[in-house]
């Protein structure tokens, strides 16, 4: 059964982003459009995923007092690999992703993850934990890129689902920069309302 | 590599314009007000949030994210331009990006707490917390895409960090006020603070129209 809590916390008790709120800045920049978001979720959970396994497996021979240096190298290195496999199989994503592979490395759910789940647990567990708050930061982005690009777009995942009335003048602002931010406060509302919901009827 | 040869590779632009007069104001500009890292690249979200509770803080942080890009974009400029082209090695670019961050602000750490107890005891945890600032790496990335020069990358670090520290203070200045209000329920804590970047992002907006 711990197991399966190992999978599934990531899912929604301990979402990464709605939760935690950590990996906020690919969250918010690449959340306008429903591609970018599955793009970025796979990028992402892959990188959790191999950095979670690494770290766990060496955790007996990492000196502790430069155990993160240590993670740092082996997130890099995965990211690496992301940004290279990436630019040679998938141009067109690659170059809508940018700037935020290489910044991969520096989200903050990957090296929480290293530091709070995968160096004090086994291989196996770290590797659910990783595909868990993999897919939790996936479902995340799409919630979040599904909202920005139905408003600010009238499509979903480039299709016109709201039609050519809406399509020519859709609200603009939610695909802007300050939209990202405004939608996402009003998101962490709606689940502090289901929290108190589900703690008043506890 | 000589010095002769090392000076007008610092001085020479890559690809990237004559870096005249209008270039830089551009970058100024455009770094500090119409592409603000924080409210419209959504680099170093983090620290935006955690950091902007105090003005006395956000001021320490923005102070010491300008010292630590200015060092970030000359230090990786030097690695890229010097060491990796000439080598080969451009796909380790990110390794060795991150490895020099951390170390620089080891450096820095390290010289402020033996010259100036003071300002070290002031940063206090902040200072360590730079490394995964995505604004640093992010500067690091950019300046190496665009292929600046040397002075053009120190130029664009220093103007991206001190539009960093801009957004900080305001979010500062605005959440101390915001303690006093009514706020509803359910917006209280971070939903509320990401509503409020939200609007100082809409009026972050309108400087696009200055079209440096």
């Amino acid at each position: 059964m711990s197991r399966w809590k190992d999978l599934t916390n990531g899912f929604y008790t301990e979402n990464p982003i709605f939760r935690i709120t950590l990996g906020m800045c690919p969250f918010l920049a690449l959340s306008t459009s429903v591609q970018n978001a599955v793009g970025m979720g796979s990028a992402a959970t892959f990188v959790l995923i191999w950095s979670n396994v690494a770290i766990s497996a060496l955790r007996n021979f990492i000196p502790d007092k430069i155990r993160i240096p240590c993670y740092i190298v082996f997130i890099a290195t995965f990211v690496s690999l992301v940004d290279m496999v990436m630019a040679a199989f998938m141009p067109p994503l690659h170059k809508a992703l940018g700037i935020y592979i290489p910044l991969i490395v520096v989200n903050c759910i990957i090296l929480g993850r290293a530091e709070a789940f995968a160096n004090k647990n086994t291989v196996m567990s770290s590797f659910l934990d990783g595909i868990g708050m993999g897919v939790g930061f996936t479902l995340a982005m799409l919630l979040m890129a599904s909202i920005r690009e139905i408003l600010g777009n009238g499509t979903w995942y480039g299709i016109n689902i709201l039609g050519h009335a809406y399509t020519s003048q859709p609200v603009l602002l939610a695909i802007l920069p300050p939209g990202a931010f405004i939608l996402m406060g009003f998101v962490l509302g709606v689940f502090a309302i289901i929290d108190r919901r589900k703690e008043r009827a506890a | 590599m000589s010095p002769a040869l090392l000076l007008s590779a610092a001085v020479s632009s890559t690809g990237a314009g004559d870096g005249g007069f209008a270039q830089i104001m551009g970058l100024v500009i455009g770094g500090i007000l119409i592409n603000n890292y924080v409210l419209s690249r959504f680099l170093g979200i983090c620290p935006f949030l955690g950091v902007s509770k105090q003005l006395d803080s956000a001021i320490g942080m923005g102070a010491a994210v300008v010292f630590v890009m200015a060092m970030t974009g000359a230090a990786c400029w030097a690695l890229w331009e010097l060491v990796l082209i000439p080598m080969h090695l451009e796909y380790l670019s990110t390794i060795v990006f991150i490895l020099i961050i951390a170390a620089l602000v080891q450096l820095v750490e390290m010289i402020l707490l033996k010259y100036s107890p003071a300002l070290y005891k002031a940063l206090g945890i902040y200072l360590p917390l730079i490394t995964t600032n995505c604004a640093v790496l992010g500067v690091a990335v950019l300046n190496k895409d665009a292929g600046y020069n040397l002075a053009m990358s120190v130029i664009n670090a220093v103007s991206g960090a001190l539009g960093f520290g801009l957004a900080l203070i305001l979010m500062a200045g605005l959440r101390m006020r915001m303690e006093y209000s009514d706020i509803p329920l359910a917006l209280r804590g971070k939903p509320i603070t990401f509503i409020l970047a939200g609007l100082m992002s809409i009026a972050f907006l309108g400087f696009a129209g200055l079209g440096v």
